[in-house]
C-alpha cells in the first residue's frame, strides 16, 4: 500500500483521514479485544460459592490449655492455640528481642483473651503447615524449609518473611469465635 | 540441506490424485530421502526418542484421563481404581508415570547434546529456542500432572511451588488467587490442573512441528559442528530412510528396555512414598521434594536467601538458556576441537548432578560426615544449602563467562568437511589460528 503506484508521494506525509481510520480502527480492534479476553480470565478467579465459604464459626471449649486444634478455614488450616500462662509469660518477654517483623504479643491476640492464640497456620514462606513444638522458640517450627515461630507465632528465623497471619475474627460470646 | 529437492515420483493413480491436490505423501517420502550429515552418533538418537515419548504420554494420558475424576474427594479414589480395577490400568498408569521420568532423562540428554555440539549456533538459533520453550512446557506438563493424583506430595509440591508465584511484589497475592481459583489449593484448583495438563501436551506437539520446521530449513548439526558445502552434501550426506530410521530405531529398543524395567520390575523407584498418602491440607510431609527431574531447580530456588530472589533465580535458570546463542561468541560449534569449553562443560554436567543431590537433601543437613565446621552468613559451610549456593554460581558461571572463553581460547584445527578427516587424517586438517 505504501508503495501505491498512483501515489508516489502522498504517503508517509502528515497524518490524513485514512491513516486516523486505520488507527482508529487497530485501536477499536485491540479494545474489543481486551473486552473480550476479560470476561475469559476472571471466570478462572473465585467463583461465587468459593468467595461464600468466607466464615466459620468456632467453640472454644473444645481446645485444653496446652494444646491446639486445627480447623479448616478457606482450604487453610486454622490453628487455635490455647496457651499456657509460661507460653504467654514468654511471648510477651519476648516482644523486645529482635524481630524480623515486629509486633507485640499483645496485638496478636484479642484483650481479655490472651490465652487463646488465633493463627493462620500455612507457613508465610511457602504456605506448608508449621508443626508445635520442635522449633527453638517455644512455637511453630516449618519443616519444608526450616522456619521457625515463637509462642505467640512470630517468625524467629529461617526463610520465612512474616509472622503467621492472625485471621480477622471476633468473639460471639466467651466461647464462641468466629473466624473471617 | 535446507534446499533439499524433491526425488518423489507418485507412481499409482491415486499418489498422482493425492500430488496436485494434497501433497502429503510427497511430503513424507521428501522427509524420508533427506539428506543428512553422513556422521551422527547416538546423541543423535534422543530427538527421535522424544517424539516418541510425546506420543506416549499423549496416548496413555488420555486412556487415564477415561477413568480419573478431577475432584478434590475422589481424585486419589479415582487413580486407586485405575490401578486395581481398571482393566490394565496399572500398566497404563506406570507407563504415564515413568514416561515422565523417561522424558525427562531423553530432554536432558538431548539438551546437553545440543550444547556440546553447538547446535545453538547461526543458523539454528530457533531450533535451540523452541526447544527451550517445549521445554519450558514439558517442565509445566510434568508438575501439573503430579498434582493429579491427589496425594499429599502431590498437595503440598502443589502449595509450595504456587506460593512461589505469591512472592512477586504487589501483583503476586491477585495472581496467586487467580491461578488457584480461591484462597488456597483446592477443588478449583484441582480442576483447571487437570484442564491444562491436557492441554500443554498439546502446545508441546505444535512446538515440535516448529522445531523441526526450523531443523530442516536451517539443516543439521553433526559433531563435527561445520555446515556441509553444496559441492560435498553427496559425500557427506546419506538419505535419511534407511540409514537414521534404523539407526533411531536401535537406539529406541535400548530406551525401551529401560523404560521397561521401570515399569515391571520397579515402578515406584522415581515416585515418593508421601504420594501413596491422600492429600490433608492440614499436615505437611515432613520433607518436601519435587520429582527428581526437578531437584537441580529446587536446589537453585532454595540456594538464594530471599523469597523472590529465589524465584528469579529458579526461573533465569531456564531463562537464560534461550540467550545462550547470544552469549557464546565462539564461532566453532563442537566442543571436540575447543579445549577450554570442553572442561567447562563436563564439569556443568557434573555440576548438575550435585544441584539435584542438593535438592533432594534437608538444606541443614551435613554433607560429609557429621560435623560442623563455621557459620557463613546463615549456615554451616558444610551444609547442602552452601553446597547447593556454589553450584547455582558454577550453574550461571558457566554461561555467563562464555563470550571471555570465546576471546581466551584457542580452539583445535577443524576439518574442513565431514567425510575427509576419516578418509585422509593428515591431508584433511586445515590448520586453524
Ligand atoms: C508431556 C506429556 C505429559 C507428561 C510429562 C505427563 C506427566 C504426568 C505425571 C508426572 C503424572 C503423575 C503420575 C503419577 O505420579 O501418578 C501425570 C498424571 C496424569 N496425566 Fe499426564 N503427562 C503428560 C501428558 C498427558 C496427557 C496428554 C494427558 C491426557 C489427558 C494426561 C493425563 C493424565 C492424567 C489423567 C493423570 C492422572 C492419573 C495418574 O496420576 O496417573 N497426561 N501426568
Ligand atoms: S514453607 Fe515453611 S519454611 Fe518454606
Amino acid at each position: 500500500m505504501a508503495e501505491s503506484v498512483v501515489h508516489p508521494e502522498g504517503e508517509g506525509q502528515d497524518p490524513n483521514r485514512r491513516d486516523f481510520i486505520h488507527i482508529a480502527a487497530g485501536a477499536a480492534a485491540a479494545g474489543a479485544g481486551v473486552a473480550a479476553v476479560w470476561p475469559l480470565i476472571n471466570s478462572m478467579n473465585p467463583a461465587a460459592d468459593t468467595l461464600a465459604l468466607a466464615s466459620i464459626e468456632f467453640d472454644l471449649t473444645k481446645v485444653q490449655e496446652g494444646q491446639q486444634v486445627v480447623i479448616k478455614w478457606q482450604g487453610k488450616p486454622v490453628f487455635v492455640r490455647y496457651r499456657t500462662p509460661a507460653e504467654i509469660e514468654r511471648a510477651r518477654a519476648e516482644d523486645s528481642a529482635a524481630l524480623p517483623d515486629p509486633q507485640t504479643d499483645a496485638e496478636r491476640v484479642i484483650e481479655g483473651h490472651e490465652q487463646y492464640l488465633v493463627l493462620v497456620g500455612s507457613c508465610t514462606h511457602l504456605g506448608c503447615v508449621p508443626t508445635f513444638g520442635t522449633g527453638d522458640f517455644g512455637g511453630w517450627f516449618c519443616p519444608c524449609h526450616g522456619s521457625h515461630y515463637d509462642t505467640s507465632g512470630r517468625i524467629r528465623r529461617g526463610p520465612a518473611p512474616a509472622n503467621l497471619v492472625v485471621p480477622t475474627y471476633e468473639y460471639l460470646n466467651d466461647t464462641r469465635i468466629r473466624i473471617g | 540441506m535446507s534446499d533439499h529437492e524433491s526425488t518423489y515420483v507418485p507412481k499409482t493413480a491415486f499418489e498422482r490424485w493425492m500430488d496436485s491436490r494434497l501433497p502429503i505423501i510427497r511430503f513424507g517420502a521428501d522427509y524420508m530421502s533427506l539428506p543428512t550429515p553422513r556422521n551422527l552418533n547416538y546423541w543423535w538418537t534422543f530427538g527421535g526418542i522424544l517424539m516418541l515419548c510425546l506420543g506416549i504420554q499423549i496416548v496413555t494420558g488420555i486412556l487415564l484421563a477415561m477413568h480419573y475424576v478431577p475432584n478434590t474427594e475422589m481424585a486419589f479414589e479415582s487413580v486407586e481404581r485405575i490401578m486395581r480395577d481398571v482393566n490394565g490400568g496399572w500398566l497404563i498408569r506406570y507407563v504415564h508415570a515413568n514416561g515422565a521420568s523417561m522424558f525427562f532423562i531423553a530432554a536432558y540428554i538431548h539438551m546437553l547434546r545440543g550444547l556440546y555440539y553447538g547446535s545453538y549456533k547461526a543458523p539454528r538459533e530457533m531450533i535451540w529456542i523452541v526447544g527451550c520453550l517445549i521445554f519450558f512446557l514439558l517442565i509445566g506438563t510434568a508438575f501439573l500432572g503430579y498434582v493429579l493424583p491427589w496425594g499429599q506430595m502431590s498437595f503440598h509440591g502443589a502449595v509450595v511451588i504456587t506460593n512461589l508465584i505469591g512472592s512477586i511484589p504487589v501483583v503476586g497475592g491477585p495472581i496467586l488467587t487467580w491461578l488457584q481459583g480461591g484462597p488456597a489449593i483446592d477443588n478449583a484448583t484441582l480442576n483447571r490442573f487437570f484442564s491444562l495438563h491436557y492441554l500443554l501436551p498439546f502446545l508441546i506437539a505444535g512446538c515440535v512441528v516448529l522445531h523441526l520446521w526450523a531443523l530442516h530449513h536451517a539443516g543439521q548439526n553433526n559433531p563435527v559442528g561445520i555446515l556441509i558445502p553444496k559441492e560435498r552434501q553427496a559425500k557427506d550426506t546419506l538419505p535419511f530412510h534407511p540409514y537414521y530410521t534404523v539407526k533411531d530405531g536401535f537406539a529406541v529398543i535400548l530406551f525401551l528396555l529401560l523404560f521397561s524395567y521401570f515399569v515391571f520390575f520397579n515402578p515406584n523407584a522415581l515416585g515418593h512414598a508421601d504420594n501413596f498418602i491422600p492429600a490433608n491440607p492440614l499436615v505437611t510431609p515432613a520433607h518436601i521434594v519435587p520429582e527428581w527431574y526437578l531437584l537441580p531447580f529446587y536446589a537453585i530456588l532454595r540456594a538464594i536467601p530471599d523469597k523472590f530472589g529465589g524465584v528469579v533465580a529458579m526461573f533465569g535458570s531456564i531463562g537464560i538458556l534461550f540467550v545462550l546463542p547470544w552469549l557464546d561468541r565462539s564461532r566453532i560449534r563442537s566442543m571436540r576441537y575447543r579445549p577450554i569449553m570442553k572442561v567447562l562443560f563436563v564439569l556443568f554436567v557434573v555440576n548438575g548432578f550435585i544441584l539435584g543431590w542438593c535438592g533432594a537433601e534437608l538444606p541443614d543437613a551435613h554433607v560429609i560426615g557429621n560435623f560442623s565446621t563455621f557459620t557463613v552468613y546463615d549456615g554451616d559451610l558444610n551444609s547442602f544449602l552452601w553446597l547447593g549456593r556454589f553450584a547455582t554460581l558454577y550453574y550461571f558461571a558457566f554461561f555467563l563467562v562464555m563470550p571471555f572463553v570465546a576471546l581466551k581460547e584457542k580452539p583445535l584445527p577443524v576439518p574442513s568437511s565431514i567425510s575427509e578427516p576419516v578418509l585422509a587424517p593428515e591431508a584433511a586438517i586445515e590448520k586453524k589460528g
